[in-house]
């Protein structure tokens, strides 16, 4: 079900929720959970494609021995349970967006916008983002910032922005086979530059470059960028080393295809405290500076804090008590147990 | 204990004792050896903790298995004697080892 068909409306193209979470990854799914047990709405953006953060990301099939009852558990498995044990609560997911904006509005509420355009207002904000967003990897090659956007890509937005240009790709991955294949027939030439001759990517995409390469229609050269050069805007080329020495070429145009990093991205500007990239919290709340913006993760840090994902399992049940006080002021809490409260069992749908 | 001897960039270098059992990467950051990043803390998932062998010390330290490779695809200027360091072991055989830590992680 898309997010706009059963957010509630306040003006065109706004949804509004009771909370929105701010990374899909372990701690950010859990606190679904937790504040869904206090009745609050929630609403999950990621700017990955799928939930689970740096476990689905980095490590999906490596197995994790701290979480407990569960003596291994791999990455995925984790992402996988916390979705079914989150179900019940209904959040709606929006992956593949980045929030770039958060501002308080005057009632008290926040106004959060995402990459894509799109508008939410809510009422409490939970900051799980873990180690930031997930971006693509810059090659650390002098003055590459001057290109990017016009010369140097790191995603490709519209095929036609390439057309007819002299196209550099740089990797061996599926973003970079996949890209050759796609430009080969749009851009005037075609070259993909990787570091050995052996491609990590799918086989067949890796089986189809080839026979661009032999057609004629791809170049495939094996080395690394060394330098860029142009006017510091516009690129007339680089140089690779290679093999043989150094090589020339002659290219317009580069989309460079390192893999992701994490980089804290806009919440640094967001107005929070923060201590080296981290965000300050209490440890009562795990509220930020901002009154109902709360950081939970690996992304807070307090005295003793431990970047473990049970620490953000914690974490994520107390923030849900002082949630409530804002989201729903007028009710007052009682502390029950899952096990034995009949409208805790209701709410997970197991009674 | 095992020696190991980090050189930075600008030639300086530390050299630190560990514990065999422990991995290069994890020796650099409990030494915090400059320049050794470990953003996916030794899964094998992000090329950060990438050095430079020794050329004395190649033969010793091995050469990187598959998946090693692969991630060594996301590193910066890759060398024959490229290694991410999460994936050596520190054992008594390697008392000695030094290796360079690059200009750049990425």
């Amino acid at each position: 079900m898309a997010l706009d068909d059963v957010a509630e409306a306040t003006q065109a193209g706004v949804s509004t929720f009771d909370a929105v979470i701010i990374g899909a990854g372990p701690v950010g799914l859990f606190a679904v959970f937790e504040l869904g047990l206090v009745d609050i709405k929630t609403c999950v953006i990621d700017i990955l494609g799928k939930p689970g953060g740096q476990c689905s990301e980095l490590y999906p099939e490596k197995p994790i021995y701290d979480i407990p009852a569960l003596p291994t558990v791999t990455g995925q498995e984790l992402t996988e349970r916390l979705m079914e044990q989150i179900k019940p609560f209904g959040a709606e997911f929006v992956f593949g967006e980045r929030v770039d904006e958060l501002q308080r509005r005057e009632d008290g509420s926040f106004f959060l916008k995402t990459d894509a355009g799109r508008e939410i207002v809510a009422k409490v904000v939970v900051i799980a983002a873990g180690g930031g967003s997930f971006t693509p990897k810059r090659p650390p090659l002098e003055g590459i910032e001057g290109y990017e956007g016009s010369s140097v890509f790191y995603a490709v937005r519209r095929i036609e922005d390439l057309r007819g240009r002299d196209v550099l790709i740089v990797g061996g991955g599926d973003s970079a086979l996949d890209w050759t294949l796609s430009l080969a027939p749009v851009a005037k030439s075609l070259t993909l530059l990787h570091r050995r001759d052996e491609f990590r990517g799918a086989p067949h995409s890796v089986d189809k470059m080839r026979s661009l390469v032999a057609e004629g229609k791809v170049r495939l050269v094996i080395g690394q960028v060394t330098k860029l050069h142009g006017d510091g805007k516009t690129l007339s080329g680089v140089t690779a080393k290679t093999a043989a020495g150094e090589e020339q070429l002659t290219v317009d145009a580069m989309l460079p295809f390192f893999g992701l990093t994490m980089k804290l991205g806009p919440v640094s500007s967001w107005g929070l405290n923060l201590n080296e990239n981290l965000i300050l919290v209490d440890t009562e709340k795990f509220e930020t500076s901002e009154k109902g913006i709360f950081a939970i993760g690996d992304i807070n840090t307090y005295p003793g804090k431990l970047k473990l994902i049970l620490s953000g399992f914690h974490e994520a049940a107390l923030m849900a008590q002082q949630a409530h006080k804002y989201v729903h002021p007028e009710k007052k809490l009682m502390f029950q147990y899952t096990t034995s409260s009949s409208s805790l069992q209701k709410k997970l749908g197991v009674k | 204990m095992v020696k190991l001897t980090f050189i930075q960039p600008d030639g300086a270098n530390q050299t630190v004792e560990v514990e065999p059992g422990l991995t290069v990467m994890e020796a650099a950051k409990l030494n915090d050896i400059a320049g050794i990043e470990a953003e996916c803390g030794g899964a094998c998932a992000c090329a950060t903790c990438h050095v430079y062998i020794d050329p004395d010390w190649v033969a010793k330290t091995g050469k990187p298995a598959s998946i090693e490779e692969d991630m060594l695809d996301f590193a910066f200027d890759v060398r024959k004697e490229s290694r991410l360091s999460c994936q050596i072991k520190v054992t008594a055989d390697l008392d000695g080892l030094t290796m360079r830590v690059p200009a750049k992680q990425f």
